[in-house]
């Protein structure tokens, strides 16, 4: 029902305002400054126009991190609800996407009335861009973040990501949420998962779990062979990785800023 | 339609312009119409296995560039009247070859052969890529060693995620491993990785081994694929990859070591 994803950037503008007097330096540095920058936002996408179900959805979500979603910007998407044409009271989805901690910045794909409502509560419009144009404009080499597009990657719900077929080595696979591999993950890999990891093959690669500051995601694995793991950004490396857990199933977690390594029994 | 077939390894000299070479070589003498195509602009090699290097007249980049019709740039095979090369620029470097140029190419050989082999240079810039990006089949090479199989690792990764199948949605490149200068009594030695470990690595569906041979240099350089020279272990070991490639049922060899086998058949130690 509800998608969040970052699967947009947006093209942001920082001002700079700085309170300097006026003085001959002012040509170089200007008291207003425009510059382009890139940030990634969350797309709050919805199939609903129940804005009790939506709330009662977003508060289940902002519960599982509510770190994470704290004051968090997040652009609405509403191509689906004027897909099925649902009459939305985007007014009112505003306050309820508030009242969850969840900050509206933008919304996408609105018709014309929700666009014009959207400019009222002084919230910017952005247009819909089409995957197809992204994916040329942008070499798939420098994106960050690859999303998994193939057959072979299943996506179970709006976070969770399964995949089935091996991870070469060069190759980065991201999760906003868990991320569960049947396969092996080749040496020279790199898996990343805002939530747990799980890998039923060999672990060679670099596993990196709780990627956004989770500290309570945890890596789950057969076989522990990795060059490098981490959780919320405590992380270790192969050589630090004792004899007795490699080559097993294992788990692994953080205590007190600590990496363990755990059999699983 | 063609089927498309390249022969890459991301790591150089691990045999694949020996391996194109016997293996266009093979599909011709089953009696398919194949032609060879050299990707490595600037560092051809494969007229000279072939032993058609003073035929060449004009290369892939002069057909890109429109100054030379495609069958004035075929070589015919001097062995094998069904067998065709499009010899690669030594002139030129890898930037001369571009997408659509290449695309135009494959489609117009597409109409008159029934096999395409595409001899991709070393590593994974633009002369790699475009082999790759038309492939139907890829044939990974791999020596036994952990270089070798850490690239061919990574060259799966690229054919699963930027071959135009993979940008299309199509059913992927179907994958086969090509295990080449494998010695086993050297993996008996602990100096080579053995086909299990490299099997463990890359999960692959394996087409054969190669042995490590010494008609392999031998058949370089008289320029003859080293497929013709029937009675040496190479030139059986890829006439075998030929064969399971058509579909026929052929059981791997090469993979015991041979004096064990006769040290077994003999009872001795």
């Amino acid at each position: 029902m509800i998608f969040i994803g970052s699967g947009v950037r947006i093209q942001g503008i920082t001002i700079n305002l700085l309170n300097q007097p006026m003085t001959i330096n002012s040509h170089s540095f200007p008291a207003v400054e425009f510059k382009s920058s890139t940030f990634s936002v969350p797309v709050l996408s919805l199939a609903s126009n129940d804005l009790i179900l939506i709330e009662q959805l977003l508060n289940d979500k902002v519960k599982l991190a509510p770190e994470f979603f704290r004051h968090s910007p997040v652009v609405v998407d509403l191509s689906e609800v004027n897909k099925k044409q649902l009459i939305l009271d985007f007014e009112n989805l505003v306050t309820v996407i508030r009242r969850t901690g969840l900050f509206v910045i933008g919304i996408r794909s609105g018709n014309d009335a929700q666009q014009a409502q959207a400019i009222e509560l002084s919230i910017p419009i952005n247009t819909a861009p089409t995957s197809e144009s992204r994916e040329t404009k942008t070499d798939s080499q420098t994106k960050p973040i690859t999303a998994p597009t193939d057959d072979d990657f299943i996506v179970n719900d709006s976070t969770t990501v399964t995949i089935t077929k091996p991870i070469r080595s060069g190759q980065r696979i991201y999760s906003h949420g868990d991320l569960i591999i049947l396969a092996q993950v080749g040496a020279g890999a790199e898996i990343l998962a805002e939530g747990n990891i799980h890998v039923y093959g060999s672990l060679r690669g670099r596993a990196l779990a709780g990627v956004q500051g989770n500290t309570e995601a945890r890596i789950f694995c057969s076989d522990l062979q990795a060059e490098l793991i981490s959780i919320a950004g405590n992380y270790k490396i192969s050589d630090d990785i004792h004899g007795a857990v490699a080559n097993t199933p294992v788990q692994i977690y953080l205590q007190k800023n600590t990496l363990v390594v755990k059999p699983i029994i | 339609m063609a089927r498309i077939i390249v022969v890459t390894s991301g790591k150089g000299g691990v045999g694949k312009t020996t391996t194109s070479a016997a293996i266009s070589m093979g599909l011709a003498k089953k009696g398919h119409k194949t032609v060879v195509i050299d990707f490595d602009v600037g560092l051809r090699n494969l007229d000279l296995i072939m032993g058609c290097e003073r035929r060449v007249v004009y290369d892939i980049i002069n057909v890109i560039n429109g100054e030379a019709a495609l069958n004035q740039a075929l070589i015919r095979d001097k062995n094998c009247n069904l067998l065709s090369i499009l010899p690669a620029s030594q002139t030129r470097n890898k930037d001369a070859l571009t997408q659509d140029g290449v695309e135009k190419i494959l489609e117009e050989l597409s109409k008159e052969f029934k096999y395409i082999v595409c001899d991709s240079p070393a590593g994974i810039e633009t002369g790699a890529h475009l082999a790759m990006y038309f492939a139907d089949d890829a044939f990974v090479v791999t020596n036994p060693e952990v270089s070798s199989v850490r690239d061919s690792d990574r060259m799966l990764g690229i054919l699963a995620s930027k071959s135009r199948r993979a940008e299309r949605g199509e059913e992927p490149i179907k994958e086969y491993l090509l295990l080449s200068r494998y010695s086993p009594e050297r993996v008996k030695s602990g100096e080579m990785l053995s086909l299990n470990d490299v099997q463990e690595i890359l999960s692959l569906h394996l087409l054969g081994v190669i042995p490590e041979s010494k008609s392999v240099l031998t058949s370089s350089n008289a320029g003859t694929p080293v497929i013709l020279d029937e009675k040496s272990d190479a030139g059986q070991a890829y006439a075998d990859i030929v064969a399971r490639y058509l579909g026929e049922n052929k059981p791997q060899r090469f993979i015991e070591d041979k004096t064990g086998f006769f040290r077994k058949l003999f009872g001795g130690r």
